[in-house]
């Protein structure tokens, strides 16, 4: 039975990631053909560094995931902050109504975004209100509920007394948030903000609502690269990015793994003290 | 005395239509050991917390110094509290934990060191500076949260159960402790526990509380010898609690027998309560006895034993450190002194009869004590 799991599990993995290790297979192919392996070659990844316009394109996106994620930080765990102090009912009210957004299908928050954007250039008489302004606003909004849930819990986890010590020993509220409750909530805040940052990298169907032809992110520009023939070099292009989430993704797994064994530990410490 | 410090009037407070206190008048002196006493859910950490400013009353003033500061909130008050889970922080050390209010009143960065250095040296901590809190003992980190707290010179000390998460003996020995740091600091101590026997061991002063009302305000002995009914007998310490009728000063029938006593003040042939206390009662025969009853059980308790005698038909409790076997008829003395009269209250026959009692009953009355 285990064996049968076992294989089960591989399979699982290998339909899992096979589309992601044909790509990273043929970016080092020096063939054009994908069902053959010609020999390997790194010469993708130099027309790649070459390429000054998809280089721009990367650094629009990193531009947006960057400055989405962290505005969208500071304001999710503010926001957090705030529903964790609210009374029960009310509490989960504001919870529901904040998840609601991630479950919403995108291509809705894209459209309604559009929309929202274009009501008030028309309100504002600007002619082309899309561009790097909405496009930041929007990536910040679908950014805020992971941000939100990522510090919650860690919110909901800390020893109330801590805040009331902070208190007690002469904090105003603002200091007490700032010298003592953030260091408990701090691999929460990593957390969100590391999800943030790439759900806003990767994003393309929000973005191709919102955003004007004066500012595009690589996402949408690939979008239209596959109307035509794909170049190799975007082969090498996405093996990269998904090697970097996929880092990301990693250090936020250690993070939480390491931040749950401390806990278990000072757990057991506890339970030996009784 | 010395002078008053802090008052509370006429304090109330409910939480979800439920009364946590009903009129809590009280007034704490400088320089007192005080301790708020009673059953879990009796309000005291709740009037614990309003002192500290983490709760504002529904109704009612409390005055500090001669100033009402209910509207004073927790970080203006002179006041410092100690955690029932100590609370420390997590990411400082020992040195950075007790420097951390400290740091918070901008002192220089020299006086700092030398108040924390003292500090950790009146709580015999040297040493540990540079631990982590989260590698300490489970005492060193309550005495981690009482430097931390005393270290700003506080007017007032609140402690709430401190010493519940410890074992037996390290309870003992922090009790000494505290007791000592009370003493040469000169700090006034406001001390939440369900913990009759702390209360007694450290107290200046014992106030009684159930369900959100004061039953007794005393010193350790008054509330002992003294208890003002039934709850408060029964609470601190093991009594045997009878129907009994005052016929006149120094005279009191029970159990069809007059007795004397040293109680007065009552109105003549009052219904009343008499308490008398396990450890007062004298072991006699048979024919020399006030009292005559039948041995049903006998229980080891190291420095004596818990016996329960049936007298027709209700049982008491008698300490003794002369062994009795089950079944022995056997006589007992009162003297005047052993026998306490109280008024009637609302707990009259809810304490103090033996006939239930199992050695087993106590070990799960205490470990099933948990603050709300």
């Amino acid at each position: 039975m285990r064996k049968v799991n076992k294989i089960f599990t591989i399979l699982v993995f290998i339909f899992l990631y096979i589309p992601m290790i044909l790509l990273a297979i043929a970016s080092f192919n020096s063939g054009t053909d994908i069902a053959v392996f010609k020999e390997f070659t790194l010469r993708q990844y130099g027309n790649l560094f070459r390429d000054s316009t998809l280089l721009a394109l990367l650094r629009n996106s990193l531009i947006i995931a960057v400055l989405s994620s962290l505005i969208a930080t500071v304001m999710g765990t503010a926001a957090a902050v705030g529903i964790h102090s609210m009374g029960g009912r009310m509490r989960s009210v504001i919870m529901g109504v904040t998840n609601i957004p991630m479950t919403n299908p995108e291509i809705v928050t894209g459209v309604s975004m559009a929309l929202l954007f274009a009501f008030i250039g028309h309100l504002l008489k600007i002619n082309a209100i899309l561009g790097f302004g909405t496009l930041l606003i929007a990536h910040i909004t679908f950014n805020l509920p992971y941000v939100i849930l990522n510090v919650m819990p860690k919110l909901k986890q800390m020893d109330p007394d801590l805040k009331e010590a902070a208190l007690d020993l002469g904090c105003t509220p603002v200091q007490a948030f700032f010298k003592v409750v953030i260091h408990e909530v701090m691999p929460g805040i990593l957390s969100g903000a590391l999800m943030a940052f790439t759900m806003s990298l990767d994003d393309f169907i929000i973005s191709y609502f919102v955003t004007g032809s004066g500012f595009i992110t690589l996402p949408v520009e690939i979008y239209n690269y596959t109307k035509k023939p794909i170049q190799p070099k975007i082969y090498a292009l996405f093996t990269l990015m998904f090697a970097v989430i996929l880092t990301l993704m990693v250090l936020m797994n250690l993070l939480q793994l390491r931040d749950s064994k401390k806990k278990a530990t000072t757990q057991r410490k506890d339970f030996m003290k009784r | 005395m010395s002078k008053e410090l802090i008052r509370l009037t006429d304090l109330t407070m409910s939480f979800d239509g439920e009364q946590i206190l009903d009129k809590i008048n009280l007034y704490i002196n400088d320089q007192e050991f005080l301790t708020l006493l009673g059953p879990s859910g009796c309000g005291k950490t709740t009037t614990l917390r309003i002192i500290g400013g983490f709760l504002t009353p529904d109704s009612g003033d409390v005055f500090f110094e001669g100033k009402r500061i209910n509207d004073v909130p927790a970080h203006k008050r002179k006041i410092n509290t100690v955690f029932q889970r100590y609370a420390l922080f997590p990411h400082l050390d020992v040195y950075d934990n007790v420097a951390f209010g400290l740091r918070i009143s901008k002192l220089p960065e020299d006086e700092i060191d030398r108040r924390v250095t003292e500090m950790l040296e009146i709580v015999s901590l040297r040493g540990f500076e540079d631990r982590s809190v989260t590698s300490l003992s489970g005492g060193q980190q309550q005495r981690v949260a009482i430097a931390r707290a005393l270290v700003n010179r506080p007017k007032v000390l609140l402690l709430d159960e401190p010493l519940g998460a410890l074992d037996l003996r390290l309870r003992k020995d922090m009790q000494n402790e505290l007791k000592r740091i009370q003493q040469t600091m000169g700090i006034t101590f406001i001390y939440v526990t369900h913990d009759q026997e702390e209360a007694l061991t450290m107290s200046d002063t014992i106030v009684v509380m159930d369900k959100g009302h004061i039953q007794q305000i005393g010193t350790p002995e008054d509330i002992y010898n003294e208890p003002k009914n039934a709850f408060v007998a029964d609470f601190i310490g093991e009594s045997n609690i009878l129907d009994g009728i005052m016929l006149q000063d120094c005279l009191v029938e029970f159990f069809g027998r007059r007795f004397p006593c040293v109680d007065k003040g009552f109105a003549a042939n009052e219904p009343v309560d008499v308490v008398i206390r396990p450890e007062d009662i004298d072991i006699v025969p048979a024919d020399a006895g006030h009292l005559c009853g039948t041995v049903t059980s006998i229980t080891f308790k190291g420095v004596h034993y818990d016996i329960i005698v049936d007298f027709k038909g209700f049982k008491w409790l008698i300490q003794s450190t002369d062994y009795q076997p089950v079944g022995a008829y056997i006589g007992i003395r009162l003297n005047p002194e052993d026998i306490h009269v109280m008024k009637k209250s609302e707990y009259s026959d809810m304490f103090g009869d033996y006939s239930s009692y199992s050695a087993e009953y106590d070990e799960i009355a205490e470990g099933g004590e948990d603050e709300e």
